[in-house]
């Protein structure tokens, strides 16, 4: 090898070189098609996977920009590539569409049902799932501190909780769907008990995570429960807190969206979902689930943030 | 359920002392959430308000023991087998036969995502490329309600002819495979550095250090992400059953019961899913009992 495969010009230029054969490569598919097409789709794809092999090999501690952006650039080159071969494949095979829509057909569809995407969006999150994550999670929390405090509770509810986390919970959505109603708060109300049961077990586990050095120092202290909760054990069990939460907002949106297929009002995630898919009207039915996806993973990403805050001290989030 | 802790206490008191309050709490429960019913209306008496409550035909909040006869009669009461033109099938009036079409959907997909999950955590941990690139999708995906793809899985592969066993088993391999390649790429790469160098001073090669040493060390990871994906692999086959119409299966069960409001149906199919859970996690854990002992490990 002439020069090394971490150099700047080995990944920059077939990584830009690659985008440029996509980008032809979408055109021709939604234009003439033939065989320029699957050649500049084949060149794009060669030159992508080169620009994120090179670039994969850079060693991640090493100063350039390069390696410091390498963990978002590497998988955004990747994703990218896939979304890329998913546009030229459907549009350049002429896929039916029930069975995948391309990208681009998804994305006009969100931009030409905004306001019916924002009601389904309002209902579904704002109404349902973060009231219900909240109280769930709430309660989940405050039952482990009473299973904390006294002993026997713990022995009894723990067994019962790890067992009931590994239960399909979502089946009890027809239930409440008939005793709240088909409004929101039935779907708050699936949340809630999908919510809770992650959240006692971690802050159990949270709560007997402090080290027994500290405890007894604690105990010499004359420290009172209260107080060694307060200073030493809640902040103790905040990574497994938040690891419930993270869990609970995976948990709320899909409880949210299910209980949805049970019965709605004419609006919500879940609904859409479900009534558009009958509808055969499938580039809905994606678009709404890019929001649903967008707002988990944004929701998931401010919880990491708060982590990073709150457990700045955990060795997984100090400064390497 | 384990019935003793670490510490060697016991915790059946525990726990049977907490299921009868449940119990307890369920029975009294009954009258206040049935209170509205049309035969509760002109009913007097506490005593027999609750005799009433206990025994309603629609109720609210179905008793307990109501729960269990159902569960009773819809399994052993109910013929298992039912003569056709075709010769014996499974009588769909038995509970059992919906938990079988259910518990078939979870294990084909269950099998389906170990494969694919160990086979995927197998390439990313050798491929530089794969990990950097992949990886980070991968983990993403896990923050996304996944379970909204299930309805589009069973009409896009109904559009292609494809119905019953296959979309729904689908929709359980995608749903189980995440958890198994994120917990078998820690697993294979939890081997200790320094074996790894043995494993190098012995000029070991790829597949064997990987049967002798990378293996092993995954399986405990492989055990414990297996105990996940079982559990959400039963949830994909229920939910899976939904947008086809309530045809067979326990989410077909929860679905009809829900539209005629036979609420002791519901809860009876809600039991029968949870009783799957808990075979398919003893399944597992038996599994890895074994496995672990045949390797000479301390249970």
């Amino acid at each position: 090898m002439s020069a090394p495969s971490g150099t700047p010009s080995r990944i920059l230029l077939p990584g830009l070189a690659g985008m440029g054969a996509a980008f032809l490569a979408v055109l021709l598919a939604h234009g003439t098609g033939g065989i320029l097409l699957w050649l500049a789709a084949l060149m794009a794809w060669l030159l992508l996977w080169l620009a994120n092999h090179h670039w994969s090999a850079v060693p991640e501690r090493a100063p350039t920009a390069l390696a410091r952006a390498g963990g978002i650039g590497i998988p955004f080159l990747f994703g990218f590539t896939l979304l890329f071969l998913w546009e030229v494949i459907c549009v350049g095979l002429k896929v039916p569409t029930v069975l995948l829509p391309p990208p681009s057909m998804i994305g006009a569809r969100i931009a030409g049902s905004l306001p019916t995407l924002g009601a389904d969006f309002v209902q579904t999150v704002i109404r349902a799932v973060i009231p219900g994550w909240i109280m769930g999670s709430l309660a989940g929390f405050l039952i482990a501190l009473l299973c904390d405090r006294f002993g026997f509770l713990r022995r009894g509810l723990m067994p019962i909780g790890n067992f009931i986390s590994a239960l399909p919970i979502i089946g009890i959505a027809p239930i409440l769907v008939m005793w709240f109603g088909f409004d929101w708060q039935s779907k708050a109300a699936v949340v809630v008990v999908m919510t809770f049961f992650p959240m006692l077990v971690n802050t159990v586990a949270g709560l007997a995570s402090a080290g027994h050095l500290e405890r007894d120092l604690m105990r010499s202290y004359g420290a009172s429960w209260s107080r060694t909760l307060l200073a030493l054990r809640l902040p103790a069990a905040m990574p497994f807190i938040f690891n419930a939460f993270k869990i609970n907002a995976t948990l709320a949106m899909i409880g949210a969206i299910v209980a949805e297929f049970f019965g709605t009002p004419i609006v919500g995630m879940g609904f859409r979902i479900s009534t558009e898919v009958g509808r055969m009207a499938v580039d809905m039915v994606w678009a709404t689930i890019a929001i649903a996806a967008i707002a988990g993973s944004s929701f998931y990403a401010l919880l990491v943030l708060a982590e990073r805050r709150v457990t700045f001290w955990h060795p997984s989030n100090r400064q390497k | 359920m384990r019935m003793a802790n670490r510490s060697g206490e016991s915790a059946f008191v525990p726990v049977a002392t907490i299921t009868a309050l449940i119990v307890v709490i369920w029975y009294l429960a009954c009258l206040p959430m049935n209170a509205d019913l049309p035969q509760l209306k002109d009913a007097q008496g506490l005593g027999n308000r609750y005799a009433i409550a206990w025994a309603l035909e629609r109720p609210v909040l179905p008793s307990p023991h109501q729960v269990v006869f159902e569960l009773y009669h819809s399994t052993i009461g109910t013929r298992l087998f039912r003569q056709t033109a075709d010769g014996m099938v499974l009588n769909p009036r038995n509970l059992l036969f919906h938990a079988w079409v259910t518990l078939s959907a979870t294990l084909v997909g269950f099998l389906i995502g170990a494969m694919l999950g160990i086979g995927l955590a197998i390439a990313i941990i050798h491929s530089r490329v794969l990990q950097k690139s992949l990886m980070p999708w991968i983990i993403a995906s896990q923050t996304i309600p996944i379970l909204a793809i299930a309805p589009i899985i069973i009409v896009a592969l109904g559009s292609v002819g494809l119905t019953g066993l296959i979309p729904k088993s689908v929709i359980s391999a995608y749903l189980s495979f995440f958890p198994i390649t994120i917990g078998m790429v820690k697993g294979l790469s939890s081997a200790d550095a320094m074996q790894l160098d043995l494993m190098r001073t012995y000029n070991a090669s790829r597949p064997v250090t990987f049967t002798k040493l990378r293996w092993p060390a995954a399986l405990p990871f492989l055990f414990a992400s297996l105990k996940v994906s079982i559990s959400i692999s039963l949830v994909g086959a229920i939910v899976g059953e939904l947008p086809t119409g309530a045809q067979a299966g326990l989410g077909a069960r929860l679905l009809s019961g829900s539209y005629y409001g036979q609420t002791v149906q519901i809860w009876s199919a809600l039991f029968m899913a949870a009783i799957l859970a808990a075979l398919l996690l003893a399944l597992v854990s038996l599994v890895e009992r074994l496995t672990l002992r045949a390797m000479g490990g301390r249970p």
